[in-house]
């Protein structure tokens, strides 16, 4: 069989299993009392050992099943989590990480891990109060002699509250094709089915007897699912090589004679997944389950909501929707065509079909717009262990504030926007929390608080990291400045406390003392800022000293399409982004005032620059000087309003943008291309570089 | 015998050269071209070639040459290098030739006009004609377009 058809969805599932054993440790280090995460934990170890061992990964394999010792131990509550223990487990998840990260590029997913396994299994044997090497074989045919019950207590309880709640509880009997080669592998597929419409509560053989092939040619299962007995069945008979599946729902009676009467269809020994101890089950039951070893093999503590209705979703690799994005750009570019045409030719059966081909391509447009959009929770949620290790280096203690993760932005954003967030919470967590003495000698708890928020205002997403450390040192900042020579003495003298405040962005600049390995290594924010800056967004600090500091990043939307006014300067044809534009209007040529050889206009009651789009620009076709009004577009960057001459307004339209190429960068006042409907390349200004 | 080698021929100022096939994307007819400000004199704008925006260069004045008006002979050579695309304008472009590699010799020392950095090679061909061999890579690099830039400043 052809593995490389699961490879993909091997490596997806295996990095969202890694990322959330990174968060539930996180979440144990800070309550290592709470069993429930143990048991997610587990659960998710477990189906990542299954998975690699499925696909041939032993190394991977291997490594997660002595961490599954470790976390058994702990959920048994025979061993207590500690500072060794929570250490040594992180570094199997970056061991695994990198695992994974060479099947991803093509290698097979060996390394040398003897190190880490030699301390996990220190921690299993080890001084801790383990009753003995419960290795996981052991445990389980310790149990499947005694475990004559088809259900257990608590499986029960699970079930007949999910009944009782009004959700469906199927019983199953799959059986597999005799000539099947992979029986394990389509065991894995039918629960890896039944698992996303629903739980699986109950299997038997135990899913690690079925993982290891060790049945016959069928198993059965309990499970919760969303959907109807039809439905089921016939999704599990679309996995390949599966002879039948006898699937019957369930209701409290038939249930509760099941669970008495063992013969029944269920036989013997018995794994567990008791996906949903709800938050209603007692937490004794919970660890009553734990306590025979293969019944909870695979338990976990999932959100009891996952037995309900399961959003369906599918994966879809992000060139197809690039693809899409692409194929539909053309589409835009030939309606605002068809528009024009079609205000020429004045003909109203025309006029018609192309008004409803533009409702019909907007709508379109809103729904390509929203698949490419992801929630900044896939970059943020690598950033609690980044802090909490960052924090135990620079022995500080630092607590992590994520707000509005759900915020979601376009995917090329994303992709590109977790470097320079890094180096911001470096920054934060290096230059800007104290050392826990320092904070106690200035009267703050010791513990720092790095806040990172993201949210949408108007036609932008802030994302903002705010610590609240010792702030800015400008007159250190100053000093750096002008022996770096970015500024001179006497400039820095004139300085304002913004000016000084984004000096931290220029070049080159570091005020680290000492160049420590976290950052200040002379490659700093200037390439943050720059990196913004080419997605269109801008960065801003603001800090108060004692206090703390906060960077703010202001971010577009969207990168692919904006809606734009399109301006005639000439014969040239610009295009200028509406989210900046304030507001547009005609100007009599004799309100334009001179300060200080700036030309200005009064703008409700408060003097805005007014600068030539023309000069800016180079343009000679358009005489600016012949005309006695002029058309002006108010624009504004962040809270700082500036007004432009154009010559003539033509509309506004929706613009695919274009980058100019890597032959052409940075270009100043212009930050992309659009391509209108004549085919011909307008340009686009970018307001943010006309506001000084 | 060297390995044979499959080049586009064009013309530029009354003189021949020649690009690696494998170079070329795209030869166009001239389309309308749309300044960009601020940029080197010999960058004469961009073109929207099938939906992509796509820098051109005029190619005399990248070798400083005396620039000229297009022609209905005029074309868009579009290469891909190192990663760059870009549309060259040319005089003529309307052959394709076969080439053995060991008929490349390097440019001698002066040669008029161009500076030889630009060159990767001279081919002799049949009928006593010259093709002068395009080095892509110092034609489209960067650097030296920004100490150019500096010189300007």
């Amino acid at each position: 069989m052809d593995m490389n058809a699961y490879l993909s969805m091997f490596i997806d599932e295996s990095n969202d299993h890694l990322q959330s054993l990174n968060e539930n440790l996180l979440r144990l280090e800070s309550s290592p009392e709470d069993v429930g995460i143990v048991q997610v934990i587990f659960r998710s170890a477990h189906t990542l050992k299954g998975m690699s061992a499925t696909m041939g990964f032993e190394d991977l394999a291997s490594l997660t099943h002595e961490m599954e010792n470790v976390l058994d131990l702990v959920r048994n509550q025979k061993l207590a989590m500690d500072g060794f223990i929570f250490d040594t487990l992180f570094k199997s998840l970056d061991a695994l990480e990198s695992m994974v990260q060479d099947i991803v590029n093509g290698g097979s997913g060996k390394a040398d891990v003897t190190a880490i396994v030699a301390n996990l299994k220190a921690i299993v044997k080890g001084d801790y109060g383990a009753s003995g090497q419960a290795s996981q074989s052991a445990g389980a045919s310790g149990v499947q002699g005694e475990s004559r019950t088809a259900l257990d207590e608590f499986q029960t309880s699970v079930l007949l509250q999910s009944i009782e709640a009004g959700l469906s509880v199927f019983h199953a009997v799959v059986t597999i094709r005799e000539d099947c080669l992979l029986k394990a592998a389509r065991a894995y597929m039918v629960f890896d089915f039944l698992e996303r419409s629903g739980e699986v509560v109950k299997s038997h053989p135990s899913v690690q007897d079925i993982e290891q092939e060790k049945f016959d040619r069928s198993f059965t299962v309990f499970t919760i699912s969303s959907m109807g007995e039809d439905e089921l069945r016939k999704g599990i008979e679309t996995v390949s090589e599966i002879e039948s599946a006898e699937v019957s729902v369930l209701d409290r009676e038939t249930l509760l004679q099941v669970g008495a009467a063992p013969a029944a269809s269920p036989p013997p020994a018995v794994a567990a997944v008791p996906a949903a101890p709800a938050p209603e089950v007692p937490q004794e039951a919970s660890s009553a389950a734990g306590a025979s070893r293969a019944q909870t093999a695979a338990a976990s503590a999932a959100p009891a909501a996952a037995a309900g209705s399961v959003p369906r979703t599918i994966r879809v690799d992000i060139e197809r929707l690039d693809a899409l994005m692409n194929l539909f750009s053309e589409l835009l570019i030939d309606r605002v065509r068809l528009e024009q045409l079609a205000s020429e030719v004045r003909r109203s059966d025309l006029t018609e079909t192309v008004e409803h081909m533009t409702r019909v391509s907007g709508d379109l447009q809103n729904i390509v717009l929203k698949l490419r959009m992801v929630p900044v929770e896939s970059v943020f949620n690598r950033f609690p262990r980044m802090v909490r290790d960052l924090a135990k280096s620079l022995n500080k203690k630092v607590e992590l504030v994520i707000t509005g993760a759900e915020t979601e932005l376009d995917r090329t954003v994303i992709d590109e926007i977790g470097d320079p967030l890094v180096h911001l919470l470096r920054n934060s967590l290096d230059h800007g929390v104290e050392p826990a003495q320092d904070r106690a000698a200035a009267g703050k708890p010791e513990t720092g608080v790095v806040h990172l928020r993201a949210f949408h205002s108007g036609n932008h997403v802030f994302i903002e990291i705010e610590d609240d450390g010792r702030g800015i040192n400008r007159e250190k900042v100053k000093q750096i400045a002008v022996k770096n020579g970015v500024v001179t003495e006497s400039e820095a003298a004139k300085l304002t406390v913004d000016e000084i405040n984004m000096l931290l962005f220029a070049p080159g600049f570091s005020t680290a003392d000492k160049i420590s390995d976290i950052s200040g290594r002379g490659v700093g924010l200037d390439v943050v800022k720059s990196k913004i800056s080419s997605l269109g967004g801008h960065i801003s600090v603001d800090s108060v000293p004692g206090q703390g500091t906060k960077f703010s990043i202001q971010l577009p939307l969207t990168l692919s399409i904006i809606s734009a006014m399109l301006i005639k300067l000439g014969s040239e044809k610009y295009t200028i982004p509406l989210s900046s534009i304030v507001e547009t209007g005609i100007l009599q040529r004799s309100h334009i005032r001179k300060i200080h050889g700036n030309r200005m206009i009064d703008f409700r009651g408060s003097l805005i620059p007014l600068l030539s789009l023309k000069q800016v620009l180079d343009n000679d076709s358009f005489q600016e000087e012949l005309e006695t009004e002029t058309e002006i577009v108010v624009i504004r960057k962040g809270d700082k309003l500036g007004a432009v001459t154009v010559d003539e307004f033509i509309g506004q339209s929706d613009i695919v943008l274009k980058t100019l190429g890597g032959y052409l960068t940075n270009i100043q006042a212009i930050s992309g291309a659009a391509i209108l409907g004549d085919g011909q390349v307008a340009l686009i200004v970018d307001p943010n570089a006309l506001i000084k | 015998m060297g390995e044979e080698l499959k080049v586009i021929v064009f013309g530029l100022a009354d003189e021949e050269y020649g690009i690696e096939v494998d170079k070329v994307r795209t030869i166009e007819r001239m389309s309308p071209i749309t300044r960009v400000p601020k940029t080197l004199p010999f960058i004469k704008g961009v073109i929207n070639l099938r939906g992509v925006v796509l820098p051109v260069i005029d190619l005399r004045g990248r070798f400083g040459l005396p620039e000229s008006e297009p022609t209905d002979h005029s074309r868009i050579i579009v290469v891909a290098a190192g990663g760059l695309e870009v549309g060259f304008i040319v005089d003529t472009a309307n052959d394709v030739i076969d080439l053995d590699s060991d008929a490349i010799e390097t440019p001698p020392e002066v040669v008029g006009g161009v500076k030889a950095k630009y060159l990767h090679g001279v081919a002799r061909l049949a009928g006593d004609r010259l093709l002068i061999m395009l080095n892509l890579s110092e034609v489209l690099n960067k650097n030296e377009i920004i100490q150019l830039e500096q010189q300007e400043v």
